[in-house]
C-alpha cells in the first residue's frame, strides 16, 4: 500500500499482488470483448464459409473464405462503396476548402459583423440536422432561384455537407493562434491575399487540417438521412443505406451482408486509428465548445 | 518565399521598429470585400442547406402543402393535429425515455470506464482504443451488428451467452416490453466510450496533489473520488448531459434500422414518425410542425441544462 501512487483516483495500474493483477487483467479483457468483440465477430463472419443466419462466432465457421466478398459484387456492393467514396471524397474536399476559407476571413481579417456570423455558424451546430430534413428535401428538389432539382444527384448528397459549423469553428480557433508577424512579413514582400493564404497560413494549419479532415470524413461517411432522402434509385445508394436493402434480400444470405458491413466499417476505423491523436483532441475541443 | 521573409524581417527589425520605419505607409489598405469573398462559399451553403430549410420548415408548419394545387394557410391546425395525435405523444414519450436512459447509462458506464482506464501505460492505451471503436463505427453498421446479436431465437448470439448463465432466451427487439430497452442498450454501448473520452480529458485536469494530500488526511479511494474527482468533473457532466440530451431526442438511424417503430409502435420516436409522415405519407405540413416541436424540445432541454448549471455554480 505504501507503494501506491496518486496519479489516478483508483491507481489500478500500481496495485501489487498477483490476485489484483489477474482481476484487473480480466476486467480489461472483458471491456475489449464487450466493445470490440461484436465488431471483430462481424469481420470474422464476413470471412467465414458458413454464416449462420442467427449468429456470430469468434472462429470462422467452416474455414476462411473470401467468397462473401466475391458474391458481394453480384449485389452491387462495390458500386455502393464507390458511391460512398465519391460522396465522401468530394464532400470532404468541399467541406475543408469552405471551412479554411471561412476561417481565414473570420480569424485573420477585421470585418464587420464577424461576431454575428460566428454566432450564426454556432447556431447551425445547435440546430439538429434532423429538424430540417423534411424542408431540406423540399429545398433540394427545387433550389431557388435556379430551379435546379438536386434529388437523385450526387450533388444533392455533397453540397449540404459542404458547410459544417464544427470544422469552421475548429479552424477559426486554430487560425487565430497564427502569429500576425508572419502574415505581415508576407504582405510586405508583396504577397497577395491568395498567396498569403496558401503559402503562409494554410501550411501552418496542418494539425487543424488533420482534425477537421478526420472528423469531416467520419461525419460524411456516417451520413444516413441525407443520402436516404436524396437517392431515388438503388444505383445511387451509398454503402450505409444499401445495407438495409441487402439485409431484406432473401437470396443474398447473411454472409454478403456481413462483408458489406465490414466494408462500410473499415474506412472510418482506419481513419480513426491513423489519426487517433487528432481525433481525441478534436473530440474534446468540440465537446467543450459545443 | 521563406528566405525572403526571413531576410526582410531582419532588415526591418522588430515590430516596433517597423512601425516607425515604415510610418504611415505600413497599414496597406486591405479591401473590405476580400473577407466576404472568402466567406461567400460557407455563407451560400449555410444559407441553402441550413437557414433556408429552417425558415421553410417554419413556414410549411402553418400550411397544408398540396403540391401543384398551391399551399394553403391553415394556421395552427398542423400543430393542433400533431399534439393531439396519440401516435405523436407516444413517440415524444419514447424519445424522452430513450434520451434519458441512454444519457444516464452512457454517463454511468463512461465514468466507470474512464476511472478504470485512466493512466498512460500501453495496456491502458490499447484497451481505450478498443473500447472506442463503437464510437467511430458507422451507425448503420452498428445497427446491423446488433440486429444479429439480438436475434430472438435461443441460438442467437446474445441468447447463447445468456444461456451460459441459465437465463431463458429473451425476445429483445421482437417484444414491445423489451424493444425500447434493447435500443437503449445499443445507445449506451456506443455512447459510453464517447463519454469515457470526454471524462478522461476532464480527469487530466484534476490536480494530482489533491489526491495525495487527501490521502495523507486519511481519505480512502471512495472519499477521494467523492470529494476531489466529482467536483472537478462537474463542468464535464454538464457538457455531456447537454450533448447527450440533444443527441438522444433526435435519434433516428438506430431506431429506423433496428425496429423502425415496431413492434406495435413501441419504439416509434419523434424522428421515425416525422420521417414516415413527411416522406412516406406526404403529410409535409404536419411533419414540419412535428419537426418544429422536436426543435423546441431540444432548445428547452439545452436551456434547462444551462439553467440548472447556473443555479449550481
Amino acid at each position: 500500500m505504501s507503494a501506491e501512487r496518486f496519479d489516478t483516483v483508483l491507481g489500478l495500474a500500481h496495485r501489487r499482488g498477483l490476485g489484483a493483477r489477474i482481476g484487473v487483467f480480466v476486467l480489461y479483457a472483458l471491456m475489449v470483448v464487450v466493445f470490440a468483440g461484436p465488431l471483430v465477430a462481424l469481420m470474422i463472419g464476413a470471412f467465414s464459409k458458413v454464416v449462420d443466419p442467427t449468429g456470430f462466432s469468434l472462429v470462422p465457421d467452416g474455414g476462411f473464405t473470401v467468397r462473401n466478398f466475391v458474391a458481394a459484387a453480384d449485389r452491387d456492393v462495390y458500386h455502393y462503396l464507390i458511391n460512398s467514396f465519391v460522396v465522401v471524397g468530394f464532400g470532404l474536399l468541399l467541406q475543408m476548402l469552405v471551412s479554411v476559407f471561412a476561417a481565414y476571413a473570420l480569424a485573420r481579417h477585421k470585418m464587420r459583423f464577424a461576431a454575428l456570423i460566428m454566432l450564426a455558424v454556432l447556431a447551425t451546430m445547435m440546430l439538429p440536422e434532423e429538424v430540417i430534413t423534411i424542408p431540406l428535401s423540399v429545398v433540394l428538389a427545387d433550389v431557388p432561384p435556379f430551379d435546379v432539382n438536386l434529388i437523385g444527384t450526387y450533388a444533392g448528397m455533397i453540397l449540404p455537407v459542404g458547410a459544417w459549423g464544427f470544422s469552421i469553428l475548429v479552424m477559426t480557433e486554430f487560425m487565430k493562434e497564427v502569429p500576425v508577424e508572419l502574415e505581415e512579413a508576407a504582405r510586405i514582400d508583396g504577397a497577395g491575399e491568395l498567396r498569403t493564404f496558401f503559402s503562409i497560413i494554410l501550411p501552418l494549419c496542418r494539425p487543424a487540417l488533420g482534425v477537421i479532415g478526420v472528423f469531416g470524413f467520419t461525419m460524411i461517411w456516417d451520413q444516413y438521412l441525407l443520402p436516404l432522402i436524396v437517392a431515388t434509385e438503388p444505383s445511387q445508394y451509398t454503402l450505409p443505406i444499401a445495407l438495409r436493402t441487402l439485409r431484406s434480400d432473401e437470396e443474398v444470405g447473411i454472409g454478403v451482408l456481413l462483408a458489406a458491413a465490414m466494408l462500410a466499417l473499415l474506412p472510418s476505423v482506419i481513419a480513426f486509428l491513423a489519426f487517433q491523436r487528432q481525433f481525441v483532441r478534436g473530440l474534446t475541443s468540440g465537446a467543450i465548445k459545443g | 518565399m521563406v528566405l525572403r521573409t526571413a531576410e526582410s524581417r531582419r532588415a526591418i527589425g522588430t515590430t516596433e521598429d517597423r512601425r516607425t520605419i515604415l510610418g504611415r505607409r505600413r497599414p496597406r489598405r486591405r479591401s473590405p470585400v476580400v473577407p466576404w469573398l472568402f466567406l461567400a462559399p460557407a455563407l451560400i451553403l449555410l444559407f441553402y442547406f441550413k437557414y433556408l430549410p429552417m425558415a421553410d420548415g417554419l413556414r410549411m408548419s402553418f400550411y397544408e402543402i398540396r403540391g401543384y394545387l398551391g399551399d394553403q394557410w391553415v394556421g395552427g391546425q398542423n400543430y393542433q393535429e400533431i399534439v393531439t395525435d396519440d401516435q405523436f405523444t407516444a413517440a415524444l414519450w419514447h424519445s424522452v425515455v430513450l434520451a434519458v436512459g441512454t444519457t444516464a447509462g452512457s454517463m454511468f458506464f463512461g465514468l466507470i470506464l474512464a476511472l478504470l482506464l485512466e493512466g498512460s501505460s500501453r495496456v491502458l492505451w490499447f484497451v481505450r482504443t478498443a473500447a472506442f471503436l463503437p464510437v467511430v463505427t458507422t451507425i448503420a453498421v452498428v445497427a446491423e451488428v446488433w440486429r444479429i446479436l439480438y436475434h430472438p431465437a435461443a441460438n442467437g448470439p446474445l441468447n447463447t451467452i445468456l444461456g451460459w448463465f441459465a437465463i431463458s432466451p429473451q425476445p429483445f427487439l421482437a417484444d414491445e416490453h423489451s424493444s425500447l430497452l434493447s435500443i437503449m442498450a445499443v445507445g449506451v454501448w456506443r455512447g459510453a466510450p464517447y463519454d469515457m473520452m470526454i471524462f478522461l480529458a476532464g480527469l487530466a485536469g484534476v490536480d494530482r496533489s489533491l489526491y495525495e494530500s487527501s490521502a495523507v488526511d486519511g481519505a480512502g479511494t471512495w472519499r477521494r473520488f467523492r470529494h476531489v474527482t466529482v467536483p472537478a468533473l462537474r463542468p464535464v457532466f454538464v457538457i455531456l448531459i447537454t450533448l447527450a440530451a440533444i443527441r438522444g431526442i433526435r435519434v433516428f438511424t438506430e431506431v429506423f434500422l433496428l425496429t423502425n417503430g415496431a413492434p406495435n409502435g413501441s419504439t416509434e420516436v419523434l424522428m421515425t414518425l416525422i420521417y414516415k409522415l413527411g416522406l412516406q405519407q406526404g403529410e409535409l405540413g404536419i411533419a414540419a410542425a412535428g419537426s418544429i416541436v422536436l426543435f423546441a424540445a431540444t432548445v428547452i432541454l439545452t436551456v434547462a441544462v444551462r439553467a440548472l448549471r447556473r443555479r449550481e455554480v
